[in-house]
């Protein structure tokens, strides 16, 4: 667990552009990491994420690839088990659904298959989440999925700082591994160094401090959720708010050691909430702080339905603080209020 | 012409030969746990290939690995002993028959995904070419995967980039239980290569010369940076997709099956090699029964070799190394 990271005179930068700086960096200090996917070349991603890699390192190390997402994950596969570091990037994280084949069957689980011999240092990234209005194929949140299986390690930047440091470790790690983007993030500004760093993986991030109750965040939900402490900090509620950041290994000794001490919490993330990565995290505070808690572990998600298009109908689907401060008012058993 | 080795490619096939047949004979009498997919009449097809390929060449593999990786220089007691599921297996026991790999020989594993080889092959030979290293992936793969997605992804992607990269079809005529003529409308797998940019060449996988000299040919284009090639060879599976039987079955007649086996790749190579004098029957057989005594070997290995301990179970999930800093 950290609490703090950047320092306060740290350069600001968009967290899209945190990663074509992380990737820069990282294959002008490795000749083993290279860039393979659809878009990636001369477009620099159609997100702007990998702007400026084709110019500097050319159509050997920054690939365009065919549509083609078993054979993008199975060249990575293949190059990885051969002592390459590659980076692969699915463009939606709905399209991870093609390449599930490669991703679990085989990334994930060749080196125990194998009796400990495969080495697969492969990173996927993807961008994930709703509110462009992109609809059911090009919006979800899938990181649950990806969870479940053994062999992966999943993370999810909520800052640029972040996404600079967690790409640079998964880049670094000898395991698959996959980085989720999320769309609404792309634009957000934060200190970021400029030096190459890491952010450990497994560590979680307090992003804020209180004593009432603990908000466990995912992703973008960060935001969201400190946007709701700093209203609910006006009625007189001190949240604690985590980041986990890496959501596979999963770092539950930060989450409940802070459940010990504020005795509440709510877990929230803008993924489906049924069989989200909350009902495992709140799965958890029971069993390691049942005798901590006043309240149930309470949950906020997406509800069961795929991401509608219509603006109207995504902003009801999406999770926000407003949402966030109801839960938590419901969770310390306060009176609702009514916007 | 290419020269060849015959004594090489002979003793590549019987040595496959007699290590699936004497695992066939363990699988029915129960002293092997779970599926087994044995490669008994297609051993021309990977003897073949093998031996036309360095020892630092990669290869990919199916559900029907033994072949493969006895074909690339594997250790018939890692082998016999990762069957039972022994600790000293080539994956410890956490792999079995369907996994087995030697990444050391360049053998990047079995397959239980149909098809999934193909990209992980060509990912291969992404990194043989990045580094400009010389060396070749080969994807060995069945009739049955051209039908699968990945296959032709991999295809395309090969041909997209110009990867040093060797498709091996092994076309035994049987997807599974299923005749490959119901399962797809064209006679040769082959007809698919040209919508990959690649030459296609059909090769008679019953004849172990036929099929080296192919393979020898195909990947000297593969290696000059020609891009991709397809090479389909013609074989049949002696036994069943799984396990041993073969004859008798409701999927396949007896009468074709005993038409191939008038083919059969090592009968049919001992006689040539007995008539140019290469190798005479007594010296055949002495190949057959050192083979059969280095798979004994390997049996008594597997059999006293221990079980993986308990806590071998959440061992080699992660790789706890990371690139330095």
């Amino acid at each position: 667990m950290t609490t703090t990271e950047a320092t306060p005179d740290a350069r600001e930068l968009m967290y899209l552009l945190a990663v074509s700086e992380a990737l820069a960096q990282l294959m002008r200090a490795d000749e083993s990491v290279f860039l393979a996917g659809e878009d990636v070349g001369a477009a620099g991603g159609v997100f702007g994420t990998f702007s400026g890699l084709f110019d500097e390192f050319g159509q050997r190390r920054v690939i365009d690839t065919p549509i083609s997402e078993q054979a993008i994950v199975g060249l990575g596969v293949g190059a990885a088990v051969s002592g390459l570091r590659p980076v692969v990037d699915i463009m939606f994280m709905d399209f991870v659904l093609v390449a599930m084949d490669q991703i679990a069957n085989q990334a994930a689980k060749l080196r125990y298959m194998f009796g400990g011999q495969a080495k697969v240092p492969l990173t996927i990234t993807t961008s994930a989440g709703a509110g462009l209005s992109a609809a059911a194929q090009h919006s979800q949140s899938l990181e649950a999925l990806l969870c479940h299986v053994p062999g992966l390690k999943v993370v999810y930047p909520a800052t640029p700082y972040d996404m600079k440091g967690l790409l640079v470790s998964c880049v670094r790690d000898d395991n698959p591994t996959i980085v989720i983007m999320n769309k609404m993030l792309l634009g957000a500004v934060g200190p970021v160094p400029e030096e190459l760093y890491e952010t450990p993986l497994g560590e979680a991030r307090i992003a804020r401090s209180g004593s009432d109750i603990t908000i466990v965040a995912v992703g973008r939900m960060v935001d969201e959720a400190l946007t709701a402490a700093a209203t609910l900090a006006g009625e007189g509620v001190e949240c604690e708010v985590i980041d986990p950041r890496t959501l596979q290994p999963f770092d539950t000794e930060t989450v409940v050691g802070s459940v010990r001490r504020t005795n509440h919490a709510l877990v929230v993330h803008e993924a489906v909430r049924f069989g989200g990565i909350g009902a495992e995290i709140a799965a958890q505070i029971q069993e390691e702080a049942f005798d901590y808690l006043d309240a149930a572990v309470a949950r906020i998600g997406a509800p069961f339905c795929p991401v509608p298009f219509s603006p109207a109908l995504e902003q009801l689907y999406v999770p926000d603080a407003a949402r966030i401060a109801e839960g938590v008012r419901g969770v310390l058993g306060m009176n609702p209020v009514v916007a | 012409m290419t020269t060849f080795d015959g004594i090489d490619l002979h003793r590549r096939m019987v040595r496959i030969r007699v290590f699936e047949e004497t695992a066939g004979r363990l699988s029915e009498s129960a002293r092997l746990p779970g599926f087994l997919h044995l490669y008994v009449g297609e051993e021309a097809v990977a003897s073949g290939v093998c031996a036309a390929l360095n020892d630092d060449d990669q290869i990919t593999s199916t559900h029907r690995g033994h072949g493969h990786l006895v074909a690339k220089g594997g250790d018939f007691k890692r082998m016999m002993a990762e069957l039972m599921g022994k600790a000293t297996g080539y994956c410890h026991g956490k792999g079995g028959s369907m996994h087995i790999n030697d990444l050391d020989l360049g053998m990047l594993g079995a397959n239980g995904i149909v098809g999934a080889g193909v990209p992980i092959a060509v990912g291969a030979a992404f990194a043989n070419k990045y580094e400009d290293n010389g060396r070749v992936a080969v994807a060995f793969f069945g009739d049955g995967s051209t039908n699968i997605g990945a296959f032709h992804e991999a295809a395309n992607m090969a041909g997209a980039l110009r990867l040093p990269v060797l498709f091996v079809c092994e076309n035994n005529e049987y997807g599974e239980y299923t005749r490959r003529c119901d399962t797809m409308a064209i006679t040769d797998i082959i007809e698919r290569a040209p919508g990959y940019g690649m030459r296609g060449v059909i090769v008679d996988g019953m004849d172990v010369v036929a099929v080296h000299e192919a393979a020898t040919g195909a990947l000297e284009g593969v290696r000059s940076g020609n891009g991709p090639a397809l090479l389909e060879c013609k074989t049949y599976r002696y036994f069943d997709h799984m396990g041993v039987k073969g004859v008798g079955v409701s999927y396949r007649s007896d009468t074709e099956l005993e038409e191939w086996k008038q083919r059969d790749p090592i009968r049919s190579f001992e006689a040539r090699l007995a008539e140019s004098g290469e190798l005479s029957a007594d010296a055949a057989r002495a190949v057959w029964d050192e083979a059969q005594a280095e798979v004994d070997g390997a049996i008594e290995f597997a059999e006293q070799s221990p079980l993986p301990e308990p806590e071998a179970l959440l061992v080699g999930v992660y790789n706890e190394t990371g690139a330095p800093s």
